[in-house]
């Protein structure tokens, strides 16, 4: 166990952060020109990711298996849509943090019923948040300011008087939401908040004969879960999309975003940047396949469906062989890089017990 | 018991009087009243579906008895939940374990500081001062009570993967980290051999000695129990057939006919 150096951070975390920082400050910008990369990819990747943490908080280190997700993303992106047009003052990062605070609202009312009800009856149970928030944002007007014609395109992201409109400024606008946000759910789950989570996913009844609140800890897994998504799907709209339709926060997207969670490992944070990776990429990797190696003998259509095949099955297989998901198995592999490299690499440490 | 005590048993702590507990038609606990006074070790003990656990689920808040009352620290509590009587300073452990299993043994541990942590999660998330402190202050309790517990070598291991009369230790571990002033122990030394459960008595001797901890346990193994209780109540059919020290136990009648089976 390594003691910690700064904050709650280890020495390996500094040198992780570090690294993360400087491969998507400083090497992405550089090496990667092609706009594709940043709209089709890069910006979705944060976003989801964002959304994917929301997720975990909830379901893997609470352990409420919540669906509806989306269902609080568009919450979070109409949110937005309504605070620049109406309350311009707020500014966009004022507005980002009402929505999510919003969304969060949302997450309260609908993380009510994981008092009473349980596992898969909770799952259905909050299916309503899905349902219920886009039914309220296309039944009123008002949400979409009387647009008619079925989407609005976003605003112009401006901060501080300056546009955020090219592809990297947005990339950029979007790291920095979701670096700060990754680091404050990382002091949360290590801390004090994320014990209490992970005592009412692992014996409810014990964490609550040793003073938790039951009802406390859900509740605020909700509202933070909420508000992760909140701001995911306000960034998802204004970065990724450019604009609001609620047809793109739908239950697909929700399930998108539970495969991430169960694929990226449950209960890590880590693994909501993988399994999004994996998620997202995996298609592109397909098409590439198809494209390149078949020359479009296969059918677009038929790729796509391959991919539903091959995540089920990856979902079948890592639920029975790694239920912690591609975070775990990536540490399992750095465990035995480690075990299989003798101290000859390693002769600094040799000796150190760590 | 006979040496000298740095805690002196003193008045009653915990009150049970005249509880009645029955799930539809079978009743578990009939009408039963005993008392825990402060610092003494209490053993609850009777034969298979006596109604001990029952009893302590009762005190504990896990379930609500159609009658009767629970005071605690002279105070009659109405509308009991494990929640307000771990504020009131009251910890358990429970028969069949339930530790936090994915969670290090000091993760767990610092679980039963809950009640030791006022930061909320926003003061958390943004690491302010006060949370590193507070922090610093229920882990250096936590590694005491590790190492009390002489488990230093598996603080850092999943409870999880931990045999069985360690977890139990753990739980021991988790219940006194939260500085309350009584314990109740479930079947603290179930399933344990004969050196674990030593050990096992010893901890608990020595946490009701050093700290002044009232316990209550309830225990199946009788031989356990004489030795190391102030006081023993018997139950029997959700009934209390004796109550005394371990002598009067041992030589009362119905409790040797009820428990220990009708010899000679």
């Amino acid at each position: 166990m390594m003691k910690p150096v700064f904050m709650t951070y280890t020495k390996k975390d500094l040198i992780n952060l570090a690294v993360c920082m400087v491969l998507s400050v400083l090497v992405i910008p550089t090496f990667i020109t092609t706009e594709y990369w940043y709209t089709s990819i890069l910006i979705p990747w944060l976003c989801l990711a964002l959304a994917t943490i929301g997720q975990q908080i909830v379901m893997g280190y609470t352990g409420q298996l919540a669906l509806g997700a989306a269902g609080f993303m568009a919450a979070g992106a109409f949110a937005m849509f309504n605070l620049i047009l109406r309350v311009p003052d707020l500014g966009f990062v004022g507005s980002l943090i009402v929505s999510g605070l919003i969304a969060a609202a949302f997450g309260i009312l609908f993380g009510l019923p994981s008092l009473k009800v349980r596992g898969i009856y909770l799952m259905v149970a909050t299916l309503a948040s899905q349902f219920f928030i886009i039914w309220m944002i296309d039944k009123f007007g008002w949400f979409k300011n009387y647009d008619s014609s079925g989407i609005i395109t976003a605003q112009d992201i401006v901060i501080l008087g300056k546009p955020f409109t090219t592809p990297l400024a947005m990339y950029f606008v979007c790291l920095a939401v979701t670096t700060v946000l990754t680091l404050l759910a990382m002091n949360m789950a290590r801390g004090s908040t994320g014990r209490n989570w992970m005592a009412v996913r692992d014996m409810d009844i014990a964490a609550e004969s040793m003073g938790v609140s039951l009802l406390r800890t859900k509740v605020q897994a909700f509202a933070i879960s909420a508000f992760y998504c909140g701001v995911a799907g306000a960034l998802f709209a204004f970065c990724y999309l450019k604009s609001l339709e609620p047809v793109a926060f739908d239950i697909k997207l929700s399930f998108k975003i539970l495969f991430m969670c169960i694929l990226g490992g449950l209960g890590t944070i880590n693994g909501a940047f993988i399994g999004a990776a994996f998620i997202l990429l995996f298609p592109v990797l397909l098409n590439a396949i198809g494209n390149n190696v078949f020359h479009g003998a296969i059918d677009a259509t038929i790729i796509s469906s391959i991919e539903q095949v091959i995540f089920g099955g990856l979902m079948i297989i890592f639920m029975i062989y790694e239920p912690l998901g591609m975070a775990k198995l990536w540490e399992n592999i750095k465990q035995k890089w480690k075990t299989k490299i003798p101290s000859s690499t390693n002769l600094k440490s040799f000796g150190k017990k760590t | 018991m006979a040496q000298e005590r740095k805690f002196k048993i003193g008045k009653p702590i915990l009150e049970v009087k005249n509880i009645s507990l029955s799930f539809g038609g079978v009743k578990a606990i009939t009408d039963t009243s005993f008392d825990v006074l402060e610092h003494e070790v209490r053993a609850i003990i009777g034969p298979n579906g006596a109604g001990k656990s029952s009893m302590l689920n009762c005190i504990n808040g896990i379930y609500k008895p159609q009658q009767g009352t629970v005071s605690f620290k002279g105070q009659q509590i109405t509308n009991i939940t494990p929640n307000i009587m771990a504020q009131m300073g009251l910890s358990r452990t429970f028969q069949n374990l339930a530790l936090f299993k994915r969670m290090s043994v000091l993760d767990n541990i610092l679980v039963g500081r809950k009640l030791h942590t006022k930061t909320n999660f926003l003061e958390v998330a943004f690491q302010l001062p006060k949370v590193k402190k507070e922090e610093k202050e229920n882990r250096d309790r936590s590694e005491e009570i590790i190492s009390f517990l002489e488990i230093e070598d598996i603080k850092d291991t999943p409870v999880g993967k931990l045999p069985y009369g360690l977890q139990k230790k753990v739980e021991l571990g988790r219940a006194l980290a939260t500085d309350s002033s009584v314990i109740l122990l479930d079947e603290p030394m179930a399933g344990m051999n004969v050196e674990e459960k030593r050990d096992m008595c010893r901890f608990i001797l020595k946490v009701n000695d050093e700290l002044g901890t009232t316990m209550v346990l309830i225990e199946h193994d009788m031989g356990v129990v004489m030795d190391i209780s102030d006081r023993v109540v018997v139950l029997d059919y959700g009934k209390v057939i004796g109550d005394g020290t371990p002598d009067e136990v041992r030589s009362n009648q119905k409790v040797i006919d009820a428990y220990l089976g009708v010899e000679h």
